[in-house]
């Protein structure tokens, strides 16, 4: 029997890539449209593939460039993949007077991945952001959609455990 | 009835297409259309279930879940609480309310006993069953949980007895912590929307007069006069008009706007509702960062809840006036908190500032007239209206009118949010709400207003806060942030963290701020690890000059203002670290060796096991010994020794 990749491929498009077309149709006639479209796009993707990129571009009528700089500009998007979990810790100025640095340096050791980093088996990826709005906890950190606060660094190791 | 958003009975014909101009008084004093005894009950027996009366003999409890309680695990005391009421048979006579923020997240999880008023504060899921059988069915006070003061350890009881609480005074904060964000009804049985009904009985320049007499200031960084800039967009000419909410909020160490957005979402939809009536805007566009997912949540439940009833949409309550309002996810870069830079981003282009004139006002999004204010800035609209201008204008000083929420962090005691009247000191939020520093240690500097802001010294703690005084001595209100600095935190490194903040936000655009940013961060830095060297002060001095006179945007404008401020009031600081290699403040690692003491070391080797480069050593029993070569100074050894033997310096 011959391959049939082909065919399944054929006969099962790619999940993501109808929602993309979702995305698209659902955006296409309203004005500023590319950030929303970016944003949702990369809540499927996880991140924002090149093939993707030029697929918006394309549809919405806007220059690739302009799309590149667009995305190069937003802290939000990224071009890369992304850790299943995302470790964000927080420096912002009420973080940093009550030992933000210290958390980081500490999650770096523990991950062994330095800030903006992905770890290799894609279970983390580090990032380090100015101010959570949770500075009333300080030190914070943001693991995905949960807040840990009021932190010592030995109380890192655990919680990171949690996120598989 | 359960909801007073419901209709009374069929005579009552609001919706949407069809609306009433009397909707919202009708909601809690209705029905105003009829003469109904049975309709008028069940409004009132409605009302008294959503504000709960003293002489009901119900109890309701307010949890908070604000993105800070909801952290200290709130969600669960509100799960545990419903379950343990069932189970002791009380769930018909207390009223859980899961509120926004009370602002005291330094406590959190809060749980909050009405109508008596008992504040419970760190309130964990296995703490229930006790809250419960004696706070809730025996009416007995739990003392463990009360807020026990930090200086004189005296347990409180009451919620307004709380020194945090008891010297603020909460306008826009009024709801937050108090009612259900996610319903529509508990807003409006708060006197909810009537600001804006009072608007739509006068003419739009009526409006504007009123908001410029209340004395209204913007709340988002640079007080401009709100009325005034209402004025603007008003007579600019178009028949297309914008009103926008900044709630871009990236000021480190501020979070009033979250806790208004999360905690009472109406009150800023109500505020941007009398805008684009006052300035003839039908289209309203909310800009929330992109971090703050819960606050989008809760708007968008709010904007659905108004448009729903027919407060949002095609002819508002029958006044022929329009609104729709959309909500835009930020995508986390700080310059777009700058209202040009914000535009752009909101037409989905980079969010890069552009040079005024023109002004917003003038051409805005999509180049049409746009009105631009800041959360909290909407969120005292309501109450100018409903209250009068005057009574606005009662509050403050003579040119800071109102009330300004502060968001107090640092090494203060009380963290959290503070509402004030403008002008009360710096002592009196530090030390009377905040509580004074934490450990017992020295206050040293305060900084007030973010990363355009500047850091003021103790000799300043009297200075009266207000738009104007601050000006003066080089900082500034901004969105309200202070950070409280204890004598352990180094200023010169603090100017380094502001200005490596600012650099690394910096849009690029002009070159002052890029390439200044980046010059004056490079100076600091090296200060920082030792290698300063005469003339760098000299050299900050100028670079900072020309970059406030030559940068294109308030981000470069005022980047330098931490610098400026540090060097004014903590040269010495700075002289230490050039002229001597020393951090007076122990903070600069590079600055810093660890030793032990051999006097004091009892042998534990509980730091050599908590060193996370191996470098302490040692026999148990004996004095240890730090690799000052190997040694990354991370304090570790330090945080770990129970007999104060590891010494920094
Ligand atoms: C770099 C920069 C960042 C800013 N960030 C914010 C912000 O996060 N929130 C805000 O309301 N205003 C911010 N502003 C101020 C806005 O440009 C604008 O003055 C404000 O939204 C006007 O509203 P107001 O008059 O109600 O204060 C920022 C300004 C600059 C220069
Ligand atoms: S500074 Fe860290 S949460 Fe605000």
């Amino acid at each position: 029997m011959s391959c049939q990749c082909a065919v399944e491929d054929g006969l099962q498009p790619d999940p993501k890539e109808i929602k993309l077309g979702e995305i698209l149709a659902k955006y296409k006639q309203q004005k500023g449209a590319l950030i929303p479209v970016l944003q949702e796009t990369q809540e499927v993707y996880g991140y924002l593939p090149a093939e993707v990129l030029r697929r918006i571009s394309f549809e919405l009528k806007i220059p690739l460039s302009k799309v590149y700089g667009v995305v190069t500009f937003y802290a939000q998007f990224h071009l890369n993949p992304r850790g299943r979990n995302i470790v964000r810790v927080c420096l912002g100025t009420a973080c940093h007077v009550r030992g933000g640095a210290k958390i980081l340096e500490t999650i770096q050791k523990e991950l062994g991945i330095e800030d903006g980093q992905t770890s290799e088996d894609l279970r983390y990826t580090l990032e380090s952001i100015a101010c959570i709005g949770a500075c009333g906890l300080a030190p914070v950190i943001m693991v995905n959609e949960d807040t840990h606060g009021r932190l010592t660094p030995d109380k890192l190791g655990k919680i990171l455990a949690q996120y598989e | 009835m359960n909801s007073l958003m419901e209709v009374c009975c069929d005579k009552c014909t609001h919706t949407p297409t069809t609306p009433c101009d009397k909707y919202i008084a009708c909601r809690t004093e209705g029905p105003l259309c009829h003469d109904d005894a049975s309709c008028k009950e069940k409004v009132q027996t409605r009302l008294k279930q959503v504000v709960i009366a003293p002489e009901s003999g119900l109890k309701q409890v307010l949890i908070c879940a604000g993105s800070g309680c909801i952290s200290s695990g709130s969600r669960k005391v509100d799960a545990a609480l419903e379950a343990e009421l069932a189970k002791q048979g009380l769930a018909d006579k207390v009223k859980i309310t899961v509120t926004g923020c009370h602002g005291f997240c330094e406590q959190g999880p809060i749980f909050i006993v009405e109508p008596e008023g008992t504040f419970y504060c760190r309130v964990q899921p296995e703490d229930v069953p006790e809250l419960v059988e004696k706070a809730l069915g025996k009416g007995e006070l739990v003392d463990r949980l009360l807020y026990k003061e930090p200086i004189t350890g005296e347990k409180v009881r009451h919620y307004q007895d709380i020194p945090f609480y008891k010297k603020q005074q909460r306008n826009v904060l009024r709801n937050c912590g108090h009612i259900d964000p996610e319903n529509m009804e508990e807003y409006i049985a708060r006197d909810g929307y009537k600001g804006f009904v009072k608007a739509l009985t006068m003419s739009p320049l009526e409006v504007i007069e009123d908001v410029k007499k209340s004395g209204l200031r913007g709340r988002g960084g640079a007080g401009f006069s709100t009325g005034q800039k209402w004025e603007f967009a008003s007579k600019s000419p178009g028949d297309e008009k914008y009103v926008v909410c900044n709630a871009d909020e990236g000021d480190p160490g501020a979070f009033m706007d979250r806790s208004v957005l999360e905690g009472d979402p109406h009150a800023v939809i109500e505020g941007m509702l009398v805008a684009g009536y006052a300035i003839g805007a039908n289209n309203g566009v909310i800009y929330v960062r992109a971090e703050y997912p819960l606050a989008i949540k809760r708007l968008k439940v709010a904007i659905d809840q108004a448009s729903a009833c027919g407060v949002l949409g095609d002819n508002v309550l029958n006044s022929g006036f329009d609104f729709h309002l959309k909500i835009k996810a930020g995508a986390g870069a700080f310059v777009c908190g700058e209202e040009t830079a914000l535009m752009a981003s909101v037409e989905g282009k980079r969010g890069m500032p552009r040079v005024r004139p023109p002004f917003p006002a003038v051409k805005g999004l999509w180049d049409k007239p746009t009105n631009i204010n800041n959360v909290e800035t909407y969120a005292n609209v309501p109450a100018i209206l409903r209250r009068g201008s005057e009574w606005y204008a009662g509050l403050g000083t003579e040119r800071s009118k109102g009330t300004k929420v502060f968001a107090l962090t640092g090494k203060v005691n009380n963290t959290g949010l503070a509402e004030v009247p403008m002008g009360v000191t710096l002592r009196e939020i530090i030390f009377d709400i905040g509580g004074g520093i934490q450990n017992g240690k020295e206050f040293k500097a305060v900084q007030i207003g973010g990363p355009s802001g500047g850091c003021l010294p103790k000799e300043m703690l009297d200075l009266p806060v207000d738009y104007d005084s601050l000006i003066k001595v080089g900082a500034m209100v901004g969105s309200g942030g202070l950070v409280t600095m204890d004598e352990t935190t180094c200023m010169v490194d603090i100017a380094r963290f502001f200005l490596n903040f600012t650099q690394k936000e910096s849009c690029g655009k002009c070159t002052p701020c890029r390439e200044g940013t980046k010059r004056m961060l490079e100076i600091l830095t090296r200060i920082t690890k030792g290698q300063g060297k005469a003339g760098d002060i000299e050299t900050l001095e100028r670079l900072a000059k020309n970059i406030q006179a030559t940068s294109l945007c308030g981000l470069g404008q005022t980047a330098p203002n931490p610098i400026l401020t540090t060097l004014k009031y903590f040269r010495h600081e700075y002289e230490a670290h050039i002229n001597e290699k020393r951090c007076p403040a122990g903070a600069c690692s590079a600055l810093l060796t660890y030793r032990i003491d051999s006097e004091k070391c009892v042998g534990c080797g509980a730091c050599a096991k908590a060193c996370p480069v191996n470098c302490i050593s040692g026999e148990l029993k004996k004095p240890y010994r730090i690799d000052a070569s190997q040694c990354i100074k991370c304090g570790t050894c330090m945080d770990k020794c129970k007999f104060g033997a590891v010494i920094k310096g």
